[in-house]
């Protein structure tokens, strides 16, 4: 019987036949959280007896979203945290490595395995055929103690894409159209599988993008199948042995497949406060801006950074304007340095954080005064979300942002590339 | 098992960053303490006007956003006994049933705030009291309903050991 991505690696790691609507078993890969989510994952397990990990490499704790700690509430969640593994032997990454998300693909994840995070943005380890998910304190804490974890195997959406980007246009754009599209619940307990020759010819590190954003559709996993550019990603990484094709068979059953022309896809902006209140940059240009962010789980990369840096070379940003430029994991900071990327920026204004959340979710960082608008290249707006209820938040892809930047307004970034 | 309550209204994506925000991380492990600030930028002082046993009745997409399991577990907290929801965001569906949070899609346009609501778990049906009106509810995975049963899935893992299907 033909298989999706997700029936395949589900009957793998559950040893059975795997469908969609089955309720399955599986042996988890990796289980992983992070300082807001992983203290409660260590208190359910303390309270239940069950202060122990299936193993000790796989069960990683990120001090990411408050790193470092602004206050001592947090510092005392992440002594719990350490305390935690220097008990179980469970793997800590500290406060200088970064997100979660990336550094589970920079340093970690294979095509095949299964992933969960307490982390909703898990799903960005998809992109490189890995089944990945967030769940909550208390899944994750059973995963992390016993190495198993119930899933529904989900239907899968298709979503092919064709044709070139044009210039001016990345995959964030498209996520963005995508989650327009679908709407913000419109992939509610499904994966998403996203193909075409669109995605085929997307650096590893934008089909990241996609993936991560994946949940703001509602979606369980976000889905790539691997290839040569999945292969080329982990040789890099020194773990090109565990390379495996993953695909979803051709006559696979899908519950949908919507097809998409990429020529058609513009620079995309997203309004307060939700994801799927998409407009074009040209649409939204002229909103005034107070704040611009480049960074996160979803465009904190080296090419992130790049993008914008190559825009923003030898110019100021807006008077007035703060631009903050937060590097996904140390290894992007370190790239960054070296190749000058950060010296660009730092010289068009930007102030720049330690690798890790920064600005993201509205602990520290660049939070908004009352009425002020950022726009963001993270994947979420929601009200409240950078830690004021009275700001706005617009979400975009690096070089919207950089060129935002510039003028102070959202602008469409086809004028300056 | 049978709930009983007033209906308490919220309208479609009820975010996580709505019911437990960022800005209140550092009492993320304070749950009592946070659960006082429960969905108030949603609706100012909500965890004051909370009867025990109260329903939240929610539109479309309940619970999206973060995995903060947090959320469900200082709702709970408050004194809410269950929600009804028009649909619910995944994440948030598993850890309600994890804490122990009984909640259930179903067509809540026909509730309207303060509205008396019954649930009954068993018949799967809930009683408008207020409007004379029953109505069904989604049911949920076997494995859900036996978590629930056990009062959440860390009691339910000390009971039988692991996963049963
Ligand atoms: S960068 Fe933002 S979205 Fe990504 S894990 Fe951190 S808080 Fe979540």
């Amino acid at each position: 019987m033909p298989k999706t991505i997700a029936e395949k690696i589900l009957s793998e790691k559950s040893g059975q036949d795997a469908r969609s609507g089955q309720i399955v078993i599986c042996d988890v890969s990796w289980a992983i959280a992070q300082d807001g989510t992983g203290p409660l994952s260590i208190r359910r397990l303390q309270d239940a007896g069950l202060e122990k990990v299936f193993d000790p490499e796989r069960v990683i704790f990120f001090i990411d979203h408050a790193a470092p700690s602004p206050r001592k509430e947090l510092s005392n969640a992440h002594q719990i945290i350490r305390s935690f593994a220097q008990k179980t032997g469970a793997t800590v990454s500290e406060i200088n490595q970064g997100v979660c998300h990336q550094r589970m693909v920079e340093d970690f994840i294979n095509p095949g395995d299964l992933l969960i995070g307490a982390d909703s943005h898990t799903c960005t380890s998809g992109a490189l055929a890995a089944f990945s998910t967030g769940m909550g304190s208390t899944d994750v804490a059973v995963g992390m103690a016993l190495g198993k974890v119930w899933l529904k195997v989900p239907p899968t959406i298709k979503i092919e894409v064709e044709g070139n980007l044009s210039k001016g246009v990345y995959s964030k754009d498209l996520i963005l159209y995508i989650i327009g599209l679908l709407t913000a619940d419109g992939a509610t307990y499904k994966a998403l599988e996203f193909s075409g020759s669109t995605i085929s010819g997307l650096s590893m590190s934008e089909r990241f993008t996609m993936s991560n954003m994946a949940v703001e559709a509602g979606a369980k996993a976000g889905l790539i199948a691997s290839d040569q550019i999945t292969r080329d990603y982990l040789k890099q990484r020194g773990r090109e042995s565990h390379f495996r094709e993953i695909f979803s068979d051709p006559d696979a059953e899908y519950e949908k497949i919507i097809t998409i022309k990429a020529e058609e896809i513009e620079p995309m902006v997203a309004l307060p406060h939700t994801v799927d209140n998409v407009q074009t940059a040209s649409q939204a240009s002229g909103t005034k801006i107070h704040q611009v962010f480049l960074g996160t789980c979803t465009n904190g990369r080296l090419k992130d950074l790049e993008i914008a840096a190559k825009i923003l070379e030898g110019k100021t940003i807006a008077r007035g304007l703060r631009l903050l430029v937060t590097p996904a994991s140390k290894k992007i900071y370190l790239e960054a340095l070296q190749k000058g990327v950060i010296e660009t920026l730092v010289k068009a204004g930007a102030a720049v954080t330690s690798p890790g959340c920064g600005p993201c979710v509205g602990i520290h960082q660049g939070i908004l005064g009352d009425d002020e608008a950022c726009l963001s290249t993270q994947n979420r707006n929601f009200l409240g979300r950078m830690g004021n209820p009275k700001g706005f938040i617009y979400l975009s892809s690096p070089a919207t942002a950089a060129v935002s930047a510039l003028k102070g307004e959202i602008s469409d970034p086809r004028e300056v590339v | 098992m049978i709930l009983e309550g007033n209906a308490k209204k919220f309208g479609d994506n009820i975010s996580t960053d709505l019911i437990a925000p960022g800005r209140l991380f550092h009492l993320r492990n304070n749950l009592p303490e946070l659960a006082k600030h429960v969905l108030e930028d949603a609706e100012p002082n909500f965890a004051e006007k909370i009867q025990k046993g109260d329903i939240i009745v929610g539109g479309r997409n309940f619970g999206l956003g973060s995995s903060r399991e947090h959320a469900p577990a200082i709702i709970k907290i408050a004194g809410i006994g269950a929600i009804l929801t028009q649909s619910v965001a995944r994440i948030f569906f598993r850890n309600a049933i994890n804490v122990g949070l009984p909640i259930f899609e179903c067509d809540t346009s026909q509730i309207d705030a303060e509205d008396r609501v019954q649930i009954d778990l068993l018949k799967g049906t809930v009683e408008n009291l207020t409007k004379k009106i029953t109505l069904t509810f989604q049911s949920l995975p076997e494995i859900m309903v036996a978590i629930l049963n056990d009062g959440g899935l860390m009691p339910y893992i000390q009971k039988h050991g692991g996963f049963k299907l």
